[in-house]
């Protein structure tokens, strides 16, 4: 798919930097003091090595991008940011996932504090079989968090999201009736809702259409000034409209048996990533001519 | 017209004028074995039915549901004991078996290394234990009452026992087959809020598997209600007061039949027949429940 839409688009390539929505934003050449940071991680299911070597930092308040074909490892990264993966049988990391500094794979650790403070919103929307309003509390609710006044905290969750207007009449009727791209949005506000620092996002837009996409771009945007955002995405132009930093992961199958290795390729700005890249391969993939 | 137009009207014709491939005679033969089948294997249940019913009917009375059973009146012999002593039966069986049953599926579905290989002995035994013959969970259950220190096994507790037992591999089977149709994503959603897996299972997994659970658990206790051979085993004899208590004598309505139909006294045996279709009605009432909660809850993802 990728590669039909962007050998369309990508004949201009040059004028991406201009449409790029914040091109005015003035970012450090790389994250400082960055949130999150992973260093020689690697991944492997089993005896299956999924991601080899990635060293990454994603900036505070910045939108990161990671891109790449299909089985290049960007989803197993993202998903070792909050631990996720553990819940994978046989899967087993190395190197360190840092954030502020410490190792959320460090011993003692435990998973489901990570869990509080990095969110994730996933692929497909899947709300709880719960009426809206018990979809927001549920975070607050497990995690024993100290609230005031829960109307208020399911209120501000659902105006950050920008869905408060279209579901403020129907709270307590079920999140099923809501439509997809809502739901993704009800999503979003079930994870803010937690107050987290990160929000990782799975390919989210992957199951909606165009406008409800730009509907949750648009949020996505918004949500930078509160959050620290790590996107996986198949989509290169949802990579250039909303992240401010790209990473650009490729697929290495191994010589002897086959299995396909990801790795990091390249990481940078946006606009120098879809403008200008220092690799040949980052270049024939933004430019479609692989993947 | 075409050469295409052409060939498709002489096919359609063809096809139409000619004889159908399904009329030939293997096929018909074939057809044939099938419906008798069918026949055979439903009308034997029908006049099974029908002549019990037939057989009964002079009994479709109120002292059949409210009398105690009778040497003197044998006229008006009832099966009080026998329906009172199975809804105790089924009360402490569920008491027992629900509990127990759904415990052990959360346990080997949400919380159990699915590689492990003490839960792959457990589940090919759960498979093999729903096909063991119900009189060896009623010696089991003889077993464990003595243990207890009980002589009289014939009491409530002991009858439940063997059915909780009996009835115990099911609701552990149907429980895991609705928790299992509960989508990962939800889980996945809930431990992405930093929920822990009682949390998600207790508040997520578990309510979504309800209608499920309540449907197979409700086969298992229909299956439970008809038996009689654990109870056989355990002794249960005839009773003619309600039962009051887990540790009072009780006396079941399968068991009930049993006796009556092999006396030789014909008011018992016509009073066993009708006995027979209020046994049928409860059973049939509660597989309706069961239907009924199924097409009402259940949800599709």
């Amino acid at each position: 798919m990728a590669s039909a839409t962007s050998s369309d688009t990508f004949p201009q390539m040059g004028s991406f930097g201009d449409v790029h929505m914040h091109a005015e934003r003035r970012l450090p050449d790389s994250p400082v003091n960055p949130v999150m940071e992973t260093r020689d991680l690697n991944v492997y299911y089993g005896d299956f090595h999924a991601v080899h070597d990635v060293n990454l930092a994603y900036g505070r308040h910045e939108i990161t991008a990671m891109i790449g074909p299909s089985g290049c490892g960007k989803s197993t990264v993202l998903r070792c940011l909050n631990r996720m993966n553990d819940l994978v049988a046989g899967a087993h990391v190395e190197g360190e996932v840092l954030y502020h500094g410490q190792d959320v794979y460090a011993k003692g650790v435990d998973p489901i504090a990570v869990r509080t403070q990095i969110g994730m919103v996933f692929q497909k929307p899947n709300p709880f079989p719960k009426s809206i309003y018990d979809n927001i509390a549920y975070g607050p609710r497990v995690t024993g968090m100290k609230v005031d006044n829960m109307d208020d905290l399911v209120e501000e969750a659902l105006r950050g999201a920008a869905l408060w207007d279209e579901v403020k009449d129907k709270l307590k009727q079920s999140a099923y009736g809501l439509s997809g791209g809502q739901q993704q949005r009800l999503c979003i506000a079930r994870t803010i809702a937690t107050k987290p620092d990160v929000i990782l996002m799975d390919e989210p837009c992957s199951a909606l259409d165009p406008i409800a996409t730009a509907r949750v771009e648009d949020l996505m945007l918004d949500l930078r000034n509160e959050y620290t955002i790590i996107v996986v995405t198949h989509n290169m132009q949802q990579a250039a409209r909303v992240s401010d930093r790209t990473a650009f992961f490729t697929a290495r199958p191994d010589e002897t048996t086959g299995n396909r290795t990801g790795l990091l390729v390249e990481y940078d700005l946006t606009s120098t990533i879809f403008s200008n890249p220092n690799d040949k391969r980052t270049e024939d993939y933004i430019s479609g001519r692989f993947g | 017209m075409s050469v295409a137009t052409q060939t498709a009207a002489a096919t359609v014709t063809a096809t139409l004028s000619g004889r159908s491939r399904d009329r030939n005679v293997a096929s018909l033969v074939f057809l044939g074995a099938l419906w008798f089948s069918l026949f055979f294997g439903v009308m034997v249940l029908v006049a099974l039915i029908i002549d019990t019913a037939i057989t009964g009917s002079p009994r479709f009375d109120l002292n059949l549901l409210t009398q105690y059973e009778s040497t003197i009146r044998k006229d008006e012999t009832g099966f009080r004991a026998g329906i009172l002593g199975s809804l105790w039966l089924m009360g402490v069986t569920a008491l027992m078996a629900i509990p127990l049953g759904i415990a052990a599926a959360i346990y080997l579905e949400e919380f159990a290394s699915k590689t492990s290989r003490f839960n792959r002995v457990v589940e090919i035994n759960l498979q093999n234990l729903a096909a063991v013959p119900s009189i060896i969970y009623g010696m089991l259950a003889v077993a464990i009452m003595g243990l207890l220190g009980y002589n009289y096994k014939g009491i409530v507790l002991g009858g439940a026992m063997a059915l909780a037992l009996l009835i115990l591999p099911v609701i552990v089977i149907t429980t895991r087959e609705a928790l299992r149709a509960v989508p990962d994503e939800i889980r996945q959603g809930s431990y992405a809020l930093g929920a822990t897996v009682w949390q998600t299972t207790w508040r997520n997994t578990l309510p979504s598997a309800v209608p499920g659970i309540a449907t197979g658990t409700i086969l298992g206790l229909s299956r439970a209600i008809g038996e009689a051979a654990p109870l056989l085993i355990l002794g249960l004899a005839t009773v003619r007061f309600d039962p009051t208590g887990v540790e009072s004598k009780v006396t079941a309505l399968p068991m009930q039949i049993y006796n009556l139909s092999s006396a030789p006294q014909l008011d018992f045996q016509v009073a066993a027949s009708a006995a027979i279709i209020v046994l049928l009605v409860m059973i049939l009432g509660m597989n309706a429940l069961a239907i009924f909660i199924r097409n009402k809850f259940q949800r599709s993802w």
